[in-house]
């Protein structure tokens, strides 16, 4: 294992080049551009033989995707944002034709007030899509989360389609060292893709009819099982994945100094690293805190969540999201998982649009927590309100 | 029966959905009045008019929802098609 | 010349009885011949022939959404040819005009400009039909629908056709024509030609609605004929954005036409309406000019 320092962005186009998509289609948003033109340099240099389509709308890039897929090729795209809000009918429409796609998402703040900056109401408001969501804390987590994703995605016993995603501009502009693994490696791990069916001459298919109400029901019924049923490929195939190049994904959760924690906090994406070094730093002050991270929102994992709280008394839940009028999607979720357990969960809604969250931030959260105060926006600046 | 993954029918089996109960008015071919042109075979929206091997053609009464396009397409010379109501 | 004998479309499928666009799909799939992939987007042929789990269709077929065929068919294009597939198997777009000249513009605007070797053909009815005959940009000029329709301060459908197939000329497709399937074997021979012609290519098909137009179902042949006998729908073939064939008639006033159809019956009741009649005549005067229809 070889350790480089490179942008996210360029790591994550690397590692999708040894995953040997055969069709590439995607348009230019910030903050995704460096993900879509490393891959159209790496196309256009002959080290990946693969069509890149160079689409007029993020809406023919995923329709383009669906097209590729059901013709039996491994596709990918990356988008984030209004990208993704405009995708929005086709994201439900490619999972319920149970493609397996793989689309990064560089998360980004939805409009308006546009705004370029992170926050992760993106993929958060695709959750009832059907689409499994990976979140990374760091660069290698997101390359790592590509290679894993394919692998789960194309199970025959699953086919869904998965967003990778990553903090915009915090993860995908940032550089890092990363390992980026060999050819050999993903090809042992991935294997060619084997498209559970195709269209093609010689078998025909008729591929995405209509649903009449005698039907729909029981296919909204499997596709919801299959998305319940890839928790358990995750925990199978992450753990295959330490097999290979070394590293662990065979939990959908992560913990921090939990073990002995009385408050948890909870969080999604890169937040963590943040977190983790609060966290050092109130443990020193004799605080017991510790993190449970989200790596994998869809499927939800409900029971792992509540059995990790249940020893503490307090949960913080960092939200970079909002479900306008209620709370923030992870909050509503983990308060789900914790049902008929008597701990105190408050949510803090924060780093929307980019707003630059610190470790003194994530200590003034506990502060709230400990007051009781909570299910709130975190850092309001008063003075423009 | 499991569902066809991703919404998906093996071809053709819409032959399971006899439309000919739709039918009022059915269509009668005279066989020597056909001059064998193809014009009812080839325009029929059901496509349910085969020819057989002596060139002749028959009506699948089964699928003809009875419009009537091929008696009234069928060539002036011949008016081998006749629609007639069915009774029910 | 493909074998014309071949029949993808199966029986059993739920268009209305008459219904022209069933008619036309069986004569473009003749056209197409074998190891032809199809994708349609969301319509009356998409609804008709495939309720789950009885399909119409014997060639791979795919539906994906209503605006997105033509971007669906760039993504089969784009992994046929990268499997060495592109050479044996041909990709065919058969969509309804909302779906086309609206709803679908800009995927086909981007399909077309990227080139992707595939063949779109809209059934052009005219109107959004699967949805209870609302106006789409298709719609021709005074047409009543339900969303256009004729009344006191109306004579119904207050604009002209647009004219997609011109706007696909100018994005340089090799091939574009117009069709109807009331004339069978030009229809055949088009689709084979775009079939058969690298590029991005487009067909429009006159494909009369015996529902939505309001005639008799036995009565779709003749309407078809009926729109080419007056000017109103010419049949033309533009190759490399020239114009390669125009079909010329004899021309005959509009009136019997519009007489036929229920959809423009406000023309002429209570008292025939000289000046927007005119105006439909002067629509297929202009059709008659601008393509030298008129055998003189």
């Amino acid at each position: 294992m070889t350790l480089q320092i490179m942008e996210g962005s360029i790591a994550i186009a690397e590692t999708v080049r040894l995953c040997r998509p055969q069709v590439i289609s995607a348009y230019p948003i910030t903050p995704q551009t460096h993900i879509v033109e490393g891959l159209a340099s790496i196309v256009a240099d002959g080290r990946l033989d693969a069509e890149y389509i160079c689409v007029e709308s993020e809406f023919s890039a995923l329709s383009a995707c669906i097209g590729a897929s059901a013709a039996g090729s491994r596709v990918y795209s990356a988008t984030t944002s209004q990208g993704l809000a405009l995708m929005t009918e086709v994201v439900f429409n490619s999972a319920g034709m149970r493609l397996p796609i793989v689309m990064g998402i560089a998360n980004r703040a939805i409009s308006a007030p546009l705004s370029i900056w992170n926050d992760q109401q993106d993929s958060i408001m695709m959750r009832d899509s059907g689409w499994l969501q990976l979140y990374a804390e760091d660069n290698q987590e997101a390359l790592d989360m590509h290679i894993l994703a394919y692998k789960v995605c194309e199970d025959h016993d699953i086919l869904l389609p998965a967003f990778v995603c990553f903090d915009g501009f915090i993860l995908s502009h940032v550089y890092e060292p990363v390992d980026i693994p060999t050819q050999e490696q993903v090809d042992k791990f991935l294997g060619e893709f084997k498209p559970y069916q195709k269209l093609d001459v010689n078998d025909p298919i008729s591929f995405g009819m209509y649903a009449t109400p005698e039907y729909y029901l029981e296919f909204r019924y499997e596709h919801d099982a299959a998305v319940k049923r890839a928790a358990d490929a995750l925990r199978k195939y992450g753990k295959e994945f330490k097999d290979v190049f070394g590293r662990d994904y065979s939990e959908l959760i992560t913990t921090y100094k939990l073990d002995d924690a009385e408050t948890a906090i909870v969080a999604m994406g890169s937040i963590c690293g943040t977190v983790k070094d609060a966290i050092d730093e109130m443990r020193k002050d004799g605080k017991k805190v510790g993190l449970l991270s989200i790596r994998c929102f869809r499927p939800f994992p409900s029971t792992d969540i509540a059995k990790a709280l249940s020893k503490v008394n307090t949960v913080v839940v960092l939200d970079k999201n909002v479900s306008l009028g209620a709370k923030g999607a992870v909050a509503i979720e983990v308060k789900e998982a914790c049902y008929g357990s008597d701990v105190k969960i408050y949510d803090y809604i924060l780093g929307l649009g980019g707003r630059d969250v610190r470790k003194k931030d994530i200590k003034a959260i506990v502060d709230l927590a400990e007051k009781g105060k909570g299910d709130m926006f975190y850092g309001l600046r008063q003075e423009v309100l | 029966m499991s569902l066809g993954i991703g919404c998906t029918a093996r071809p053709g089996n819409s032959r399971n959905n006899k439309t000919g109960s739709w039918r009022v008015f059915y269509p009668v071919m005279d066989h020597d009045k056909c001059t064998k042109c193809g014009t009812c075979q080839l325009i029929c929206p059901e496509g349910c008019i085969t020819v057989n091997p002596d060139k002749t053609y028959t009506i699948d009464l089964d699928f003809c929802k009875g419009c009537g396009m091929c008696a009234k397409e069928c060539p002036d010379k011949a008016k081998a098609i006749t629609m007639i109501q069915e009774e029910k | 010349m493909v074998d014309r004998s071949i029949e993808n479309f199966e029986c059993g499928h739920r268009a209305c009885g008459g219904c022209g666009a069933s008619s036309a799909v069986r004569m473009i799939l003749k056209g197409a011949g074998q190891n032809t992939i199809v994708v349609s987007p969301t319509g009356c042929l998409e609804v008709f022939s495939t309720p789950y789990p009885e399909t119409a269709w014997k060639t791979p077929w795919i539906h994906s959404l209503f605006e997105n065929a033509s971007a669906v068919a760039s993504g089969i294009e784009a992994s046929l040819k990268k499997q060495g597939r592109l050479e044996k198997e041909k990709i065919l777009v058969i969509g309804g005009d909302g779906a086309t000249v609206d709803i679908g513009t800009l995927c086909i605007s981007g399909a077309f400009e990227r080139g992707h070797d595939f063949t779109y053909v809209c059934y052009d009815n005219e109107a959004y039909m699967n949805t209870g005959i609302q106006r789409s940009g298709s719609t021709p000029y005074d047409a009543d629908t339900t969303t256009s329709p004729a009344g006191a301060c109306s004579t119904g459908n207050n604009r002209p056709k647009k004219d997609l197939p011109q706007i696909l000329v100018a994005h340089g497709s090799p091939y574009v024509a117009t069709a109807t399937m009331a004339y069978p074997a030009d229809l055949m021979k088009k689709v084979e030609r775009a079939m058969n012609t690298p590029g991005p290519c487009y067909i429009q098909v006159h494909a009369p609605c015996c529902t939505g137009w309001g005639f008799d179902g036995s009565m779709t042949m003749e309407i078809g004929r009926m729109a080419v006998a007056c000017g109103l729908w010419v049949n033309y073939e533009m190759i490399d954005e020239e114009l390669a064939s125009a079909k010329k008639v004899k021309r005959v006033p509009v009136d019997d036409y519009l007489k036929a159809q229920k959809r423009f019956r406000h023309l002429f009741k209570p008292t025939r309406n000289e000046a927007e009649i005119a105006k439909i005549q002067a629509i297929a005067d202009a059709n008659a000019k601008k393509y030298g229809i008129d055998i003189e």
